[in-house]
């Protein structure tokens, strides 16, 4: 079965060299005059101020973290969806247990307000 | 072949494969490219204009001639940016959207790599291309960049959630993660495809689709009106094209995978007589050159989305629905009606 994944890790490596070699061949045939007017990071045509890795809003680590929750939720419901005929009710009714604990939590964080935008 | 065979040796798998690789990214490419000028064709013809003619018959050579344009232009790597980041930011974006087609069956027996874990490994694939996106934006050392990336990758996680609650449902009706088992338990005409018993799952994992790959009406990380690129402002030349490039075969990709898993993969419109003489490859290609033409009519009609609304309608909208969605088929498949859905 493992060697069925070995033209998988090939195809990976194509997509790399897709990526890799037209990035390289841009390189070698375009012209390449920097001056310290073409580098500055582009604001609209003013001057940069500040470095621009700052300070950002909270919300998009919260979405982050939601995020990690749900992608678990996702990695306990393959199994299961996979198996449901065999397991039947007692299985269904397990995973809907689990999914009712989950949706308090998304509820709450709902009423909290974690998924609004202005 | 034989001969072949020889000449490599213990190579020979390697080479077999690799020869089988290039046969599917070549055509790929060659999709990629020719998708940005249908593009520009039909939101032309929809805005009741013609679109690129002037290049080669009827346009044709317009993405070749916007292919080496690009090649001459120079790469241009801003002050303040962290270089290595900066170069490989586009080659993470779009090695994961050609890595994807490893198992994407075309019909039956042509597939590369039939593996079980199929959708699991596409699911993971296309996971890393935010990568590329948040790396981009961090590495360009731009406002403008920051910000795009932080929204960018914010809504692709975000819409990820809705689309694997869509792909569970996948799941419980066809029991196997192996795709082309998936487009076996479709066979038969249309209404025995997945798209009917899971009608509002296909409907979020098509909605999704265009926002996961950041196209209109979702496209507000790009917002050239707005924060003018988006996590890719500071790119250039081949640099840039990359970037376009992997957008557009992300768009290739999830129209696949939608056809796939909902509309019926290689299965003709009906089991019947003039419909079943077409080749199943022909249905396939039919099919996803149908949800890409909606991805293309999306982009001509709606107006952009507010990123405010576009988190409510990813968290509050389309995982609820989901939710129940999925609870309802797991209850109905308990029921002497459970065959109506897979």
């Amino acid at each position: 079965m493992l060697e069925n994944y070995f033209p998988v890790l090939l195809f990976v490596l194509v997509g790399l060299a897709v990526g890799v070699g037209p990035m390289l061949l841009g390189w070698l045939l375009a012209p390449n005059h920097p001056d310290s007017e073409k580098l500055s990071p582009y604001e609209c045509g003013f001057e940069a101020f500040e470095d621009a890795r700052m300070r950002f809003d909270v919300r998009y680590y919260l979405v982050a973290i939601l995020f990690i929750l749900f992608d678990l939720e996702i990695a306990f419901l393959f199994p299961w969806a996979i198996v449901l005929e065999k397991i039947g009710m007692f299985g269904y009714l397990a995973m809907v247990m689990f999914l009712a604990i989950l949706v308090v939590g998304f509820v709450y964080e709902w009423m909290k307000g974690a998924l609004e935008w202005e | 072949m034989e001969y072949l065979q020889n000449l490599f040796g213990y190579a020979w798998p390697a080479v077999w494969a690799l020869a089988k690789i290039i046969a599917i990214v070549g055509p790929m490419m060659l999709a990629v490219a020719y998708l940005t000028y249908a593009e520009r064709k039909v939101i032309g013809y929809m805005q009741v204009r013609i679109g690129p003619n002037r290049v080669g018959f009827k346009g044709l050579l317009q993405p070749i001639a916007d292919g080496i344009k690009l090649l001459m232009k120079e790469i241009i790597i801003p002050s303040g940016a962290n270089k290595f980041l900066f170069v490989l930011a586009p080659v993470l974006t779009i090695a994961p959207a050609l890595a994807a087609w490893a198992v994407v069956p075309f019909t039956p027996e042509l597939v590369l790599a039939n593996v079980d874990a199929g959708l699991l490994y596409i699911l993971a694939i296309t996971s890393m291309g935010v990568y590329g996106v948040i790396i981009a934006g961090w590495a360009s050392n731009s406002k403008y960049a920051f910000l795009g990336s932080l929204r960018s990758a914010a809504q692709i996680v975000s819409y990820e959630i809705a689309m694997g609650f869509a792909l569970v449902g996948v799941l419980m009706a066809s029991q196997s993660l192996n795709l082309v088992e998936i487009v076996k338990g479709q066979t038969g005409g249309m209404f025995s495809w997945y798209w009917l018993p899971l009608f509002p799952m296909f409907m979020v994992y098509l909605i999704a689709g265009v926002a996961e790959t950041n196209r209109a009406p979702f496209d507000v990380a790009e917002g050239e009106s707005e924060i003018v690129a988006g996590f890719h402002v500071e790119y250039s030349g081949m640099a840039f094209a990359v970037f376009f490039l992997a957008e557009y075969a992300n768009m290739i990709l999830i129209a696949a995978l939608t056809s796939l898993m909902f509309l019926g993969g290689w299965n003709p419109l009906f089991d019947i007589a003039p419909f079943n003489w077409i080749p199943g490859f022909v249905w396939l290609m039919f099919k996803i050159g149908f949800v890409l033409f909606l991805f293309l009519w999306f982009r001509a009609t709606f107006p952009r989305y507010r990123y405010d609304q576009i988190m409510r309608l990813g968290w509050k909208v389309f995982i609820p629905i989901t939710l129940v969605w999925l609870l309802f088929v797991g209850a109905m498949m308990q029921t002497r009606y459970g065959y109506l859905f897979h």
